[in-house]
C-alpha cells in the first residue's frame, strides 16, 4: 500500500457558496466502489485533494459518513491547487487521499451536550459534525450552533442554515459581524461575543467545538473560561501546511505531535501541554 | 572471537563477485572528500577515506525521487491518473559505511514505518539493502558517536563488520543477510581474533568528544522551548540548511509536481526545517517566520521531541557532520550542553 497514492473520483457538482466567488463546495464520486468502501471517514477528519501537474492541499471534509455516495469538500480560493480546483468542471476528474487525521470525540460526545462555535470558512468540518449529530439525533443532548461569517452573503450552506433553524432539532445561533439588510433576522455581533450570550452553560457533560480563524478562537476562549469551560471540555482543531498528511514528511509538528496524524483535533487541554506554535 | 580472512586479492575477486549480485554503493574520493554513490564498473571501494561530507542516506531516501507519473493528455486513457513509480528493489550493498551512519537507518525508520503508515518508497528500499560497515579507527576531533549509543566497532544496523587489517580486512558476519553476502563473494576462510576487544578499545579512546543526555526527557517541553538559550544559539545561523542536508537522520521532505509538455512527475526532494516556506501556509500564515524558531525546531526536534516521542535516545548518531560543516560553527553538542544543564527558575 502507498500511502501517497490518491484514489480517483469525478467531480459531480459544484456549488458557490458565497458572493465573493472564493468558496466553492465540490461534490466528489470514487471511479471505483472499491476505493469508496476503502474511504471511510469520521467527522472531523481531512484528506488531500490532489490535481495532477499542481499538487495537493489538506481539506477538511464537509460532507457527513451519514450522507452515503459521495463526499464534499468546501474550498477556499488561495494559492496553486485551490485556484486550478476552482477553474475546474462537473466532470473532471481530481484525486483523493485519505481519510486523514483523527476526528471529534464522537465516543465522548455521545450522551452529552454539544455547542459548535465555528466562524468564516473553517465551518466544513462542522457541517459534517452537525449533520451527523442530526442523524444520530438520540444519542446527544442539547445540541447549539454558534456560527458567524462577515456577512450574510458570506455564510455557508445558507440553504442549510435556514433549514436547520427551522427544523428546531438543535439551537441555532447565526450571526454575522455587520450587515446592511433590514431584514436580517439573526444575530448580528462577533462570534465571542454571541458565545456569551448564548452558549449553554458549563457542565461536565457540555463540550464545545472550536473552529474558525485565529482572531476568533483567541477572543472566544476567554468568554469559555468565564463561563467555566473546562479545557478538556474544549476541543478545536487545527490548520498547517501539510504535504504527505500521514505524519512522516515533518513539517506540522507541534512539539511532538504531527497535526496531519496526531491531529487536527486536540482538547485545549493537550494543546496546553504543546508549546505554542 | 570467529571471523572470515579476506586478503587483498580475495577482496578484489569477492568485490567482482558481488557486482554480479547486487548494485554496489560504497566511499569514493570526491574534490577533497568523499561521498557515498553507487560505484560504475571501473570504480572501487575506498576504504581508506575518511568520514564522506554527506550521508549515506541518499542511498535509501534520494535526495530528489519521482514518485508518480501523470499525463496531461485529454487523449490519454490514464489522463489525469496518477501511476506509480516503484522504487528499484533488486538487491544492493552499501560497503565500507562508518558504524554511526549504519545506526541513522534505525533511528530514521521509526518515522517511515510507523504503526499507521508505512512509506513504501523508503521501506522497499531500504528492504533491499545489506550494509557492510567498516570499523572507524581514525574517529575525529567532531566524533561523538559513544555519548548517543553508538562507538566505532558498533555493529547495529550493520549486517559484515570489517576490521581493517594489514594485509586485507577481517569480517564478522552480524546477521543472515551478512552471511549469505560473504557466501556470494567467496569470502569462506574462517579464523580467529583475538584483539577485536583491544582494536575497539584502542579506538574509543581516540574520541575526545561528549555529550550529556540524560535530563532531555525529564525537562519540561515547555521549558526547553521557551528557555532563554535560543535567541543566542540561533543568532549566527543563516539558515543555510546543510546541517539538515548533511545530517543522516534529517528525514523532511517536500513534494511537488513538475510538468513538461503534457506529462509530468509527482516528486520528493529533500526539504528542510531551516527554510520560512517549510511552513509557510496559504493563507500567509506562517508558525516561524523567525530564525530562531527555525533553528529551535531542529535541535527540539533532534534532542527533546524525537527522545519524548519514541522512548530510544536522540534523533543523533554524533558523526559530527553539522558541526564540520556549519559555515558560521554551530555546534550541536554547545546546544545539547545548554538544553541538557537547563535549570528553570523554581528549580
Amino acid at each position: 500500500m502507498n500511502p501517497y497514492q490518491p484514489y480517483p473520483v469525478r467531480i459531480e457538482e459544484i456549488v458557490t457558496e458565497t458572493a465573493d466567488r472564493m468558496l466553492k463546495t465540490f461534490r466528489l464520486v470514487f471511479l471505483k466502489s472499491e476505493d469508496s468502501d476503502s474511504f471511510q471517514h469520521k467527522a472531523g477528519q481531512f484528506a488531500e485533494l490532489s490535481i495532477p501537474g499542481k499538487g495537493e492541499i489538506p481539506i477538511g471534509i464537509a460532507s457527513s459518513p451519514t450522507e452515503k455516495g459521495f463526499i464534499k469538500f468546501t474550498v477556499n480560493k488561495t494559492g496553486l491547487v485551490t485556484s486550478h480546483l476552482h477553474s475546474m468542471k462537473v466532470g473532471d476528474i481530481i484525486g483523493v487521499r485519505g481519510p486523514l487525521g483523527n476526528w471529534y470525540p464522537w465516543d465522548t460526545l455521545e450522551g452529552g451536550n454539544v455547542v459548535i462555535i465555528g466562524g468564516g470558512f473553517a465551518f466544513s468540518t462542522l457541517r459534517a459534525s452537525i449533520v451527523y449529530m442530526l442523524d444520530n439525533r438520540d444519542r446527544f443532548k442539547d445540541i447549539h450552533v454558534i456560527y458567524g461569517a462577515r456577512s450574510p452573503e458570506l455564510l455557508l450552506y445558507k440553504a442549510e442554515l435556514a433549514a436547520w433553524e427551522a427544523a428546531g432539532d438543535i439551537k441555532m445561533h447565526i450571526t454575522v459581524d455587520a450587515t446592511s439588510d433590514p431584514n436580517w433576522k439573526y444575530n448580528v455581533g462577533f462570534v465571542p461575543t454571541i458565545t456569551e450570550e448564548k452558549a449553554p452553560p458549563a457542565d461536565p457533560d457540555t463540550y464545545a467545538i472550536v473552529c474558525g480563524p485565529p482572531v476568533m478562537i483567541r477572543f472566544t476562549q476567554p468568554v469559555l473560561d468565564k463561563l467555566g469551560y473546562t479545557h478538556q471540555n474544549i476541543i478545536n482543531s487545527l490548520e498547517k501546511r501539510m504535504k504527505c498528511g500521514v505524519g512522516i514528511c515533518g513539517r506540522c509538528n507541534i512539539g511532538d505531535k504531527f497535526v496531519c496524524k496526531d491531529g487536527p483535533v486536540f482538547t485545549l487541554a493537550q494543546l496546553n501541554q504543546l508549546p505554542s506554535e | 572471537m570467529k571471523v572470515i580472512k579476506i586478503s587483498t586479492q580475495n577482496w578484489s575477486e569477492g568485490i567482482a563477485k558481488l557486482r554480479n549480485e547486487y548494485r554496489l554503493y560504497a566511499p569514493v574520493k570526491k574534490g577533497t572528500g568523499s561521498q557515498i554513490k553507487e560505484l560504475k564498473p571501473e570504480e572501487n571501494p575506498d576504504l581508506s577515506l575518511k568520514l564522506s561530507r554527506f550521508s549515506p542516506k541518499s542511498v535509501v531516501f534520494p535526495q530528489s525521487q519521482i514518485m508518480f507519473t501523470y499525463s496531461l493528455d485529454e487523449n490519454d486513457k490514464d489522463y489525469n491518473l496518477l501511476k506509480e513509480v516503484k522504487v528499484d528493489s533488486t538487491p544492493r550493498v552499501v560497503i565500507g559505511l562508518k558504524p554511526c551512519d549504519a545506526s541513522s537507518f534505525g533511528i530514521v525508520k521509526r518515522n517511515y514505518d510507523n504503526p499507521d503508515y508505512q512509506d513504501s518508497y523508503w521501506m522497499d528500499s531500504y528492504n533491499s539493502l545489506t550494509l557492510v560497515g567498516c570499523a572507524c579507527d581514525e574517529p575525529a576531533a567532531t566524533c561523538f558517536c559513544l555519548s548517543v549509543g553508538g562507538g566505532p566497532y558498533n555493529e547495529t544496523g550493520l549486517d559484515l563488520l570489517l576490521i581493517t587489517v594489514e594485509d586485507g580486512y577481517l569480517v564478522k558476519v552480524i546477521t543472515d543477510k551478512g552471511k549469505n553476502l560473504v557466501k556470494i563473494a567467496g569470502w569462506t576462510e574462517e579464523t580467529d581474533f583475538d584483539q577485536f576487544e583491544n582494536r575497539q578499545k584502542a579506538a574509543e579512546e581516540k574520541i575526545t568528544s561528549e555529550i550529556q543526555t540524560d535530563r532531555l526527557k525529564e525537562l519540561e517541553v515547555n521549558d526547553l522551548f521557551n528557555a532563554p538559550i535560543w535567541e543566542e544559539m540561533a543568532f549566527s545561523c543563516l539558515n543555510c540548511g546543510t546541517c539538515t542536508y548533511s545530517c543522516p537522520t534529517c528525514w523532511c521532505f517536500d513534494i511537488q509536481d513538475e510538468t513538461r509538455g503534457k506529462s509530468g512527475i509527482r516528486m520528493r526532494n529533500w526539504d528542510s526545517c531551516m527554510y520560512p516556506l517549510f511552513t509557510l501556509e496559504g493563507s500567509g500564515h506562517n508558525p516561524r517566520t523567525e530564525k530562531l524558531q527555525r533553528v529551535r525546531q531542529r535541535f527540539m526536534h533532534k534532542l527533546k521531541y524525537y527522545a519524548d516521542k519514541y522512548d530510544s535516545g536522540i534523533q543523533c548518531v554524533g558523526c559530527g557532520r553539522c558541526i564540520n560543516l556549519c559555515p558560521v560553527n554551530i555546534d550541536i553538542r554547545v546546544v545539547c550542553e545548554k538544553m541538557n544543564d537547563y535549570q528553570t527558575v523554581n528549580q
